[in-house]
């Protein structure tokens, strides 16, 4: 078989063309979004998981407690995204997290925004920072920024 | 303590894989007729005395539903055969061979898979096997995604960027020695690898899997036939998979309890495995393999490079029971593990223990 160095290519769209329902509990956080506030749901040993999911990831119990949690908390892990992809909600190079919520005994994945990974560091302090127009969906969320005192007030 | 000793015995009689960089003016019907003949070739059978047929590929890899169906082209689809497919690495697809196998009405089985992920955006593509929710529309790339588990273990203390190095370094020594390894050299030098820039902090691009074309096709024998076709048949002592939570938030991100539960159900016993052919994106992620399997020093592990020198979507797995497989058949071991792993971070994992006689 011959291997050249580029390969052959075509154009080719692929497309999803169905509507989906998000449901009670996914619908209920993406809701919370719009209006700028975050929703965890609690499991029955009282753990909050957030983002909120259908069913315990362990036990698979039917979850069904939408609990209200704080839209600061902690970088539990990062990379630095440089340039980002073109799809993404995002057009400058950001930190992409696994942010733990006040509140929230799981992390969320999603933006830190700073300029620089100098900026950024395991167990840093973040909140949530909201676009203007918000549709119900996660990138309402348009990342997270350091807390400052300011920020925390 | 296993319980395959009550199954059927099945063993891996004849392997054929091909990776490169990039396979251009070849597709994958035509990469696919080359290695399952071989295959075949190698052990004198022919697809009607195939009992059954199974695949795995991407649809999502390929941009076309039912891709499959144009590579059983192939495998030559008349007469008819019996076929099945996953949209999963071939080992899963061999996992579903090996229980029909179980069943007892077919004595052999051809497996294959393949991925070409040159001819796309693979890091775009996994990004759409992520939650459709919360985290897909945010587009986040495989390796990013693999850069967040590394971070935790360094700073959990679990793992150092020296032991990542070796990790490494071993893959691209150890891949010197097979035309498939994509990314090799007997003249790696440990401090070069420390000395690189993190491109997806705070991985390095050597901790990053080299991307891959190519594919891997295998044939399945049970009993008396397994022996009539192989000298010396790898016998599948143990085969198990499981999962974790899709969700990457709610697991600990710094082990792998399903490749753990996987290998303790397939009956691992490291005091007898001469060598390990191990599945991850990432140097770390192959050290919390290592940790979850508890490998000791007289485990020589990835002796092909591993998926760091050459990742195929959707093949590395199979070639990972390839490569242990092909050992046994030659010769040169006894005893061996081979992993594959699905999903981030290591979140659903298959464990396949063979044996020569």
């Amino acid at each position: 078989m011959s291997e050249l160095e580029e390969p052959l290519r075509a154009e080719l769209t692929v497309e999803y063309p169905f509507t989906r329902t998000t449901g009670t509990v996914i619908g209920a956080f993406m809701t919370g979004l719009r209006e700028k506030r975050l929703f965890g749901i609690k499991r029955s040993d009282g753990s909050v998981l957030v983002p909120p999911l259908e069913y315990d990831p362990v036990s698979s119990e039917p979850l069904t407690e939408m609990v209200e949690v704080s839209q600061s908390g902690i970088v539990e892990t990062w990379t630095w995204i440089d340039p980002p992809r073109p799809q993404s909600p995002w057009d400058a190079p950001h930190a992409l997290a696994l942010i733990r919520l006040d509140g929230a005994d799981t992390s969320m994945l999603h933006a830190v925004l700073v300029g620089s990974p100098s900026e950024m560091r395991t167990g840093m302090r973040v909140t949530a920072r909201w676009k203007e127009e918000r549709v119900g969906h996660i990138a309402d969320l348009e990342g997270f920024i350091q807390e400052t005192e300011e920020t925390d007030s | 303590m296993s319980k395959s000793n009550s199954f059927r015995d099945v063993a891996v009689v004849s392997v054929a894989s091909h990776q490169t960089k990039i396979l251009s003016e070849v597709n994958e019907v035509q990469l696919m007729a080359d290695l399952i003949s071989n295959c075949r070739n190698s052990v004198g059978v022919t697809q009607e005395e195939i009992g059954f047929t199974c695949s795995g590929s991407s649809d999502f890899l390929a941009g076309q539903a039912f891709s499959f169906v144009h590579t059983l082209d192939s495998v030559g689809a008349f007469p008819p055969i019996s076929e099945s497919h996953v949209e999963m690495d071939g080992a899963f697809a061999l996992y579903e061979a090996w229980v029909k196998l179980q069943i007892g009405e077919v004595d052999t089985a051809l497996v294959y898979s393949y991925g070409k992920p040159s001819a796309g955006s693979i890091i775009d593509v996994l990004a759409t096997q992520l939650d459709p929710y919360y985290v897909s529309p945010l587009w986040p790339d495989c390796f990013s995604i693999a850069a967040l588990q590394a971070r935790l273990l360094l700073d959990k203390g679990l793992i150092t960027l020296e032991k990542m190095a070796e990790t490494s370094m071993r893959s691209q020594m150890n891949g010197s020695d097979n035309p498939n390894a994509v990314r090799s050299s007997k003249d790696v030098s440990f401090e070069n690898l420390m000395n690189e820039p993190a491109i997806v902090d705070p991985l390095r691009a050597s901790d990053i899997s080299e991307i891959a074309d190519g594919g891997c096709a295998i044939i399945l024998a049970a009993g008396d036939k397994a022996k009539l076709l192989c000298e010396r048949p790898a016998w599948i002592k143990g085969i198990d998979h499981r999962v974790d939570s899709h969700t990457l938030g709610v697991r600990d991100l710094t082990r792998s309890p399903s490749a753990f539960l996987a290998a303790e159900k397939a009956g691992i016993n490291t005091d007898r495995l001469d060598l390990a052919e191990i599945h991850g994106m990432t140097s770390a992620q192959e050290l919390i393999l290592e940790k979850e399997f508890d490998l000791n020093e007289e485990t020589r592990v990835n002796l092909s490079g591993g998926s760091l020198a050459s990742d195929t979507m959707m093949a590395s797995g199979l070639i990972r029971i390839s490569e242990v497989a092909s050992r046994i058949i030659s010769g040169q071991a006894d005893r061996g593990l081979a992993h594959a792993t699905s999903g981030p971070c290591l979140q659903q994992n298959l464990v396949c223990i063979l044996e020569g006689e």
